[in-house]
């Protein structure tokens, strides 16, 4: 179901955490919130749960006015980063508390259930206490605690920011696959610009307060509306006072190319990709080339090339 | 090695010394004056129409205060942990206020403000036939005073510990203040709140001085005098059968303790139980340096990954996640 979140303002103290927001997102899709800590995007979830209270604006939930609404009767779905589990409940009752609050048969909220256990793999952790799983464990639980309630939207709150680098990565991929399932409007919020990228349909990133820009991953990336989202999204070098991908700044050894005169500072291998520090006229941009490419331009620390924005 | 043995033996020596001199000894003598002058002096001590009165007094007493600790406790930690409003800590600190006063002191206070003669509301009260010194509700309200900070301050650190976030998360659910209440953060300071009506119980059943004041230690037809103050009466006037009563409000008071005591340890038991399961299943990865959260995860995990099937088979479901 649809989310439309008009002029939205809210300030703590004096600190301006959101500034008149707008924001639309449609029915179904996997929207990342993506901006640095203290931009104002957790902020924004949590008035959309209902957590927080704007203190102007609206926020519409499938056409109806929900800012007055208290989040126990939004039908929302809500992970925090830290999971917080139901500790003396086991993963069974973790997962079937939002039904037994809602008084549905008992044998409704078994299969109902057991059928989310199956989706998140936790089947065989059921009798569990949330402190005898792992931290992906705990967050597929919420997950799956969050699902059962059939909410009109669901909400992250950083879901793998607790979690290793490792397990953060499996549940990303998995939680892009769940969504391909289960295609319930799903906002998550994150400071990392590659699991934005790799997981959401739509991306928007937001920074002091203010959404910067929205877009496809794709479209984020390529056409970046501002210095800021540019050099979120991915590494930026500076070439005539210009900022470029460096997988963007083409190097030439051919001296009728056109480009900048350069000279090459220093080379350095991290796996497949090579970085190339330069020196162009005061300017330090460096360039993101494959080894092959290193090896076919014959790269040396001293050599005087021309260089190129390709985009 | 050696050295170390006796200096350990030594250590353990004056600790039980310690111990003994300053607890077990005086409990053996109560123990021992109880029991030396025989059964028939002990039901007498205990049966008499004065000590049933005090006995009767002392459980009205003891309820009553606990009853309202174990709310008002609960209620202010909630208060002080759950919300920021301006004087707060002023709230916290004013809260553990009772330990520090004297009980002689909040007697005097409370009879200098509800004291029939010259107390601040004593006459407007008196007029109204309402009265509070020399008879129950002072006695309650200085039994509660002095007990007070016991419930609260074992629940504000769980409180605190704990956080808002799995009451956040029931509301998100659906669950009312009340639900949320009875549901998450009441077993959450279950244990603690237990302790803390132990301890608020132990401390209701002995005080001495601020009902000593407030009472007035009347006996008689208005008897107001609780076990504790008859005790001290009967010693006083080296009448027979002080260590009797006293004998039996520590029994009383241990048997509390212990049942408590047992309770938590099977609690405890019980929750740690299930975690041997947990080592089982990752008995055969042992020997993997990784970190055992770490791995069990990536066992799930490459099984969500390898198993599309499973995912398929609730395909048909999805329809109802919309």
């Amino acid at each position: 179901m649809s989310i439309e979140v008009s002029s939205v303002g809210k300030r703590f103290g004096s600190f301006v955490a959101l500034e008149d927001v707008d924001l639309t997102v449609a029915d179904g899709r996997l929207t990342a919130l993506l901006g640095p800590s203290g931009g104002g995007k957790s902020t924004l979830l949590r008035i959309i749960g209902g957590l927080e209270q704007p203190d102007s604006g609206t926020v519409r939930i499938n056409g109806k006015d929900a800012t007055r609404v208290p989040p126990q009767r939004r039908n929302v779905g809500f992970v925090f980063q830290h999971y917080a589990a139901f500790k003396h409940l086991s993963v069974y009752r973790n997962v079937a508390f939002g039904l037994e609050i809602r008084k549905r048969p008992k044998a409704e909220i078994r299969a109902r259930v057991n059928e989310l256990l199956a989706l998140v793999h936790l089947e065989q952790f059921a009798d569990r206490l949330p402190e005898q799983l792992s931290g992906g464990q705990r967050q597929r639980m919420a997950l799956a605690r969050a699902l059962a309630v059939e909410p009109s939207v669901l909400l992250l709150d950083e879901p793998f920011g607790a979690l290793d680098a490792q397990v953060r990565k499996e549940l990303r991929d998995w939680l892009r696959r769940l969504h391909d399932e289960v295609h319930v409007t799903t906002i998550f919020v994150t400071h990392d610009q590659e699991e934005a990228l790799e997981v959401a349909d739509e991306l928007v990133v937001i920074n002091h307060g203010r959404i910067e820009q929205v877009g496809t991953p794709a479209d984020v990336y390529d056409k970046p509306a501002n210095d800021f989202v540019m050099s979120f999204l991915g590494p930026v070098t500076k070439l005539g006072g210009r900022l470029v991908r460096p997988h963007d700044l083409e190097i030439h050894t051919d001296g009728t190319a056109e480009g900048t005169p350069a000279e090459v500072t220093g080379l350095q291998r991290i796996g497949f990709e090579v970085r190339v520090t330069l020196d162009a006229n005061g300017e330090q941009p460096w360039s993101q080339v494959t080894r092959a490419q290193a090896e076919a331009l014959r790269l040396a620390v001293g050599q005087r090339v021309w260089i190129r924005a390709a985009v | 090695m050696d050295s170390r043995r006796s200096t350990q033996l030594i250590r353990r020596t004056i600790a039980l010394l310690y111990v003994g001199v300053l607890v077990l000894v005086p409990l053996v003598v109560v123990t021992w004056k109880t029991v030396s002058p025989g059964p028939s002096a002990f039901w007498k001590a205990i049966s008499s129409d004065q000590a049933v009165t005090a006995f009767r007094l002392t459980a009205e007493i003891a309820l009553a205060s606990v009853a309202l600790n174990a709310v008002f406790g609960v209620g202010l930690g909630l208060l002080i942990t759950r919300y920021r409003f301006p004087g707060r800590r002023l709230l916290s600190a004013l809260a553990d206020l009772p330990l520090s006063v004297s009980p002689i002191v909040v007697g005097l206070a409370l009879v200098l403000v509800y004291g029939p003669v010259d107390g601040w509301f004593g006459s407007t009260l008196d007029s109204a036939g309402i009265k509070i010194i020399f008879s129950l509700p002072g006695m309650i309200l200085a039994t509660t005073f002095v007990s007070f900070p016991l419930v609260l301050r074992e629940v504000v650190p769980v409180l605190a510990e704990e956080g808002i976030e799995q009451e956040q998360a029931a509301r998100v659910l659906g669950a009312s203040a009340w639900q949320r209440f009875l549901r998450i953060t009441l077993p959450i300071i279950r244990p603690a709140l237990l302790y803390g009506i132990v301890l608020s119980l132990a401390r209701s059943i002995g005080e001495y001085g601020a009902v000593l004041v407030v009472s007035g230690n009347v006996s008689g037809a208005d008897q107001t005098q609780t076990v504790p103050l008859l005790v001290g009466e009967r010693v006083q006037q080296l009448e027979p059968g002080a260590f009797q009563l006293a004998f039996l409000l520590i029994v009383v008071t241990v048997l509390v303790i212990v049942l408590v005591f047992l309770r938590r340890r099977e609690n405890e038991s019980k929750h740690s139980e299930p975690p041997a399961v947990v080592l089982d299943d990752l008995a055969l990865s042992a020997a993997d340096p990784a970190p055992t959260a770490l791995a069990l995860d990536r066992a799930a995990s490459n099984d969500a990954a390898s198993n599309d099937v499973a995912l398929d088979s609730v395909a048909p479901n999805k329809g109802g996640l919309r």
